[in-house]
């Protein structure tokens, strides 16, 4: 587990709708580093799907990232990408977007909590 | 007792004391391992009650920030675009600090204002209360995500640890200390059949000497006989009566 020093402020990164985009983008979460590369992406209905992999691929990767925030139906889109990153750092969150609502049975940690406990625990 | 499930040693007092030494260090280990677990699963489960009671928030969170979203949009007109292509610098910007459980360090994320705001005149001309409460409500959204993810992250971390620490309880439990066990019972009983064959070799040495010392006690009796006579019978007829 490469915890690194905290010396370095890290990001957060973002993928998701324009709207979810534009709101955290308004919160001050957005970068673009020395080589023009955003740490967001918006995702609209002309976006493939390989390219949404390809961008959490590299959001992974990038080691200035702690956190990605990714749309629910999103993520659903490249699940077994998600499913298969299973490093506590980055951390990758599931928000819900404008026009889906959350839906917690999707979510990959969930699932895996509600692996081990009973539902009624759960709500 | 076949040689597979004990482990290769010389049967021997002293290694019948290193085993009972091992079996002493093995049933402390597995307390001790024991106790590591159920701290980390009392963690775990306080972690993922707050998970659950985060995760519910942040979906109220998140429809409140979408709906000021649209708030501001209506009053300020679209500045989808405006926004996306001004991005420089993050804004707010995220720490990691350590955090410790029974031996295990858990990231804990903490996000932190680093520079000024880049949107400052963004909505300069109307629409100003609006984006400001935008933003206020989409900072207070990424503050409860950092949260999130923190725990987000214990939770993989400890679920990680708990299950390599709980191998390791129930390896030693059914594993290192039955195969202990039955080392030490195999040494025992090899050291009682030493004993007893030591035992029987003593017997077998006494019986041996016995039988040369009757065999020597046979042969001298002529020889004693003449010399030990009756010490009553004198030879002397004259008694007083």
């Amino acid at each position: 587990m490469a915890l690194h020093s905290a010396a370095k402020g890290k990001l957060l990164a973002v993928i998701g709708d324009e709207d979810t985009c534009v709101g955290f983008l308004l919160g001050g979460v957005g970068e673009i580093n020395k080589n023009r590369n955003s740490n967001f992406m918006v995702v609209d209905k002309n976006t493939s799907v390989s390219e949404i992999e390809e961008t959490f691929k590299n959001f992974v990767k990038r080691d200035d990232i702690d956190i990605i925030l990714i749309n629910q139906n999103v993520a659903e889109l490249i699940r077994h990408v998600i499913d298969s990153h299973t490093q506590p750092i980055p951390a990758v969150l599931e928000i819900p977007s404008k026009d889906h609502p959350y839906d917690a049975s999707k979510d990959s940690i969930l699932r895996r909590a509600k692996g081990m406990f009973n539902p009624e625990d759960i709500h | 007792m076949s040689g597979k499930d004990k482990l290769p040693v010389f049967p021997s007092r002293g290694s019948q004391t290193l085993m009972k030494s091992r079996l002493k260090g093995a049933q402390n280990g597995h307390s001790l391992l024991k106790k590591k677990a159920d701290a980390l699963q009392m963690r775990f489960r306080m972690i993922l009650g707050k998970i659950i009671e985060t995760k519910t928030l942040m979906g109220e969170v998140m429809k409140e920030a979408a709906f000021s979203l649209a708030e501001a949009k209506f009053t300020t007109g679209d500045f989808n675009q405006v926004v996306l292509q001004n991005v420089t610098k993050a804004q707010i910007k995220i720490r990691t600090k350590k955090d410790n459980v029974a031996g295990v360090t858990l990231p804990v994320f903490e996000s932190y204002q680093d520079g000024s705001d880049t949107y400052e005149l963004a909505g300069l001309a109307r629409g100003g209360q609006q984006l400001a409460k935008l933003k206020k409500n989409y900072q207070s959204a990424i503050k409860l995500l950092v949260e999130l993810a923190s725990l987000q992250t214990s939770f993989v971390t400890l679920d990680e640890v708990i299950k390599i620490t709980n191998r390791r309880v129930n390896a030693i439990e059914h594993v290192i200390i039955p195969r202990i066990e039955r080392t030490l019972a195999y040494i025992i009983s090899e050291l009682d059949e030493l004993e007893r064959e030591e035992f029987y070799r003593l017997k077998k040495i006494q019986d041996k000497k016995r039988i040369a010392r009757a065999k020597r006690e046979a042969a001298l009796p002529k020889a004693k006989d003449v010399e030990v006579g009756n010490m009553l019978d004198e030879g002397d007829e004259d008694l007083l009566f």
